[in-house]
């Protein structure tokens, strides 16, 4: 267990900026998810903490020692990758006990822990196997369990599970979420899946494009976020955005409105009309998709019981606007009053 | 899914076959087999006839003891060009393998010497140690070590080994830095994230992953050492000081060109032959089984 902390860290590739400055402190225990669209730098922070590639400016610190000239052997950190990056020539066994071996653990040491990742994870019954010999959810595990024994201090995690199916992704994740919360290990975890974002953080960064939009726990950043980006990143179906002027308001440029906020009700009795294109009916809701007078596109969420007119009918949209987020021209979140 | 192509009817896969199938008789089938047939005969000292001797021409070659020294020459001679190309090109490729600036021209001027023929490899190394004026010998003496490989045995034998060697570091550097970045960054990464240096991570994950390409290597390597010489050990030594650098090869040519004793330099072809055949058989054998881990 130890603390974390990032402080102003700028990475440069060549003469292209990737990272513009990104600062936050970690406490012990924490579990923090990086996520953000695909090149916005979540790899290249990640890889920076792990030492994998060198901090341009700023520092990385653990335990309060500075990182950024520890090469990575020596900063006591575990990473999860990918493409989980087994040692494809060794047992299941031997990739777990690696690290230990390395350190010089003693070999009843070594089996012992091994042993009780490999319960763990339920992985006793594929010790003596290769890895090209397990499914994807195992090898997952395996790159889990090589984590792990080694009891390190901070936990790194790359997209570990976007090579998954979605059912066994929902358990992983449930998995990965409850194995650290036993552990009380400090983690790092980046993802693009927002979903998987909100049920695994403690606090989460949302990345665009190098920079930390925001930094805050998952229904922090759902219900208050600082920026245009952030309101469209997290929350699904995507918040829908309109020109304050089609909606006769001044003073800001853009009214953000999410999906499960609107309701559908009579024509003009709403606070803006649409006409219907296609509902999706997913079961528990339906997702009708409309467009507005103005010409723009509107999703609006609401039960599966709720009856849902027919395509290519008007309808009016009506919110509460004290949930409306409101944005400045340069994308920032602008309070409302009172 | 394997894609197939399947032919209709018999005659144009044999016509397509046919060049390859009349380079491989006359140029193989048509001079081994004769060579078998040599072996068994002694041509009388005017080649006007010649007498079937059996395997008289066998048996006199095993209890021969310049031949069996001759095996060990070659065994010598094949381990130190494979340990000495193997092992200088799998050092370049580690150093390639880490460099990302420049590593195209670096990898162009490696490849060079590959492009240079065996017996004007030879020359080259032929003058620049030659006692008289040669660059290299001239310096060493300078040094204080006087060079002289037309009369030392050792220094004759380490000449056409580097000359050997050298020819094929380029050919053994492109398949080693292949599969030097045949291995997945990620895992090298993981290593290095475990705790593994960089003496370790080559030994435990480098070096057993690189064990098929490593493998296929030593075999092509052999197989060069003994047949594909002939011309560096020809323009440098002529097999001398004494038998000291005559391997295999060479002897056939020797004793059947120079000496004439065209039954004991068939018979020396064909145990050649059996050789390839062996070596072949292995290689074969690691092909079927190519994934080694
Ligand atoms: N070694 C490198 N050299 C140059 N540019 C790089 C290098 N590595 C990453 N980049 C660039 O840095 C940016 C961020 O890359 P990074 O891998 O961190 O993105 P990411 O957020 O992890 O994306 P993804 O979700 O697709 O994995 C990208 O624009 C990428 O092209
Ligand atoms: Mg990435």
């Amino acid at each position: 267990m130890a603390t974390l902390t990032i402080t102003d860290v700028k990475k440069t590739f060549g003469k292209t900026d990737v990272i513009h400055g990104v600062s936050i402190d970690v406490a012990e225990g924490e579990f923090i998810v990086i996520v953000g669209p695909s090149g916005c730098g979540k790899s290249t922070l990640l890889r920076m903490v792990a030492g994998l590639e060198t901090v341009t400016s700023g520092e990385i610190t653990i335990d309060g020692r500075r990182m950024n000239d520890v090469e990575p052997m020596d900063r006591n950190i575990a990473m999860v990758f990918q493409n989980y990056a087994l040692y494809p020539h060794m047992s299941v066994f031997d990739n777990m006990a690696y690290g230990l071996k390395i350190a010089g653990t003693p070999k009843a040491e070594i089996a012992e822990r091994v042993a009780q990742a490999a319960q763990m994870l339920q992985l006793e019954p594929y010790m003596g196997r290769k890895p090209r010999e397990l499914s994807g959810g195992q090898r997952q595990r395996v790159a889990m369990g090589r984590a792990i024994v080694r009891k390190p201090s901070v936990f790194l995690f790359d997209e570990p599970l976007s090579n998954l199916d979605a059912k066994l992704r929902v358990q992983m994740r449930l998995e990965i979420k409850e194995l650290q919360k036993r552990l009380g290990i400090t983690s790092l975890y980046v993802t693009h899946d927002q979903v998987e974002a909100m049920t695994l953080a403690d606090r989460m960064i949302v990345m665009n494009a190098g920079r930390a939009d925001q930094i805050g726990a998952p229904l922090e950043v759902y219900a208050n976020p600082a920026t245009e980006f952030v309101a469209g990143f997290i929350g699904s179906p995507a918040t829908n955005f309109l020109a304050a002027e089609t909606l006769g308001r001044s003073g800001v440029a853009r009214i953000g409105v999410r999906p499960e906020n609107a309701s559908l009700v009579a024509p003009d009795q709403g606070l803006a009309n649409g006409t219907l294109l296609f509902a999706e009916a997913l079961g528990a809701e339906t997702l009708l998709h409309l467009r507005l007078t103005g010409g723009e596109m509107f999703t609006l969420r609401q039960d599966g019981t709720a009856p849902v007119p027919a395509e290519g009918e008007t309808c009016g949209i009506g919110w509460d606007r004290v949930r409306e987020l409101w944005f400045d021209h340069g994308g920032n979140r602008v309070r409302q009053a009172g | 899914m394997e894609k197939r192509v399947t032919f209709k009817g018999w005659l144009l896969p044999m016509l397509l076959l046919l060049p390859q199938v009349i380079i491989t008789a006359v140029f193989f089938f048509y001079p081994a087999g004769q060579a078998v047939w040599q072996s068994l005969f002694i041509p009388d000292p005017f080649g006007l006839s010649s007498r079937f001797v059996g395997l008289g021409n066998f048996e006199y070659l095993l209890g021969d003891p310049y031949y069996r020294a001759s095996f060990v020459t070659t065994a010598v001679f094949s381990g130190l060009v494979t340990l000495v190309s193997m092992g200088v090109a799998l050092y370049l490729a580690v150093l390639a393998d880490r460099l990302i600036k420049g590593s195209g021209t670096y990898r162009a001027l490696l490849i060079w010497p590959y492009a240079v023929a065996p017996a004007v490899a030879g020359v080259l190394w032929m003058f620049m140690f030659n006692t008289r004026v040669g660059v290299v010998a001239w310096y060493l003496g300078l040094l204080g070590y006087d060079w002289n490989h037309v009369l030392n045995e050792g220094e004759a034998m380490g000449l056409v080994v580097v000359a050997s060697a050298w020819g094929r570091i380029s050919y053994n550097f492109l398949f080693f830095l292949a599969g030097l970045q045949a291995i997945p960054r990620s895992v090298i990464e993981a290593a290095a994230i475990d705790g593994a240096r960089f003496w370790t991570r080559f030994r435990t994950i480098v070096w057993p992953l690189l064990s098929p390409t490593t493998f296929f290597l030593l075999v092509v390597n052999v197989v060069y050492a003994f047949f594909e010489t002939f011309g560096v050990i020809h323009t440098i030594t002529s097999g001398g000081p004494q038998q000291a650098t005559t391997i295999l090869v060479y002897k056939v040519f020797k004793d059947g060109f120079v000496g004439q004793d065209l039954g004991g330099s068939a018979a020396q072809s064909v145990i050649l032959l059996v050789l390839v055949g062996l070596l072949t058989v292995v290689q074969f054998k690691f092909i079927e089984r190519r994934v080694h881990y």
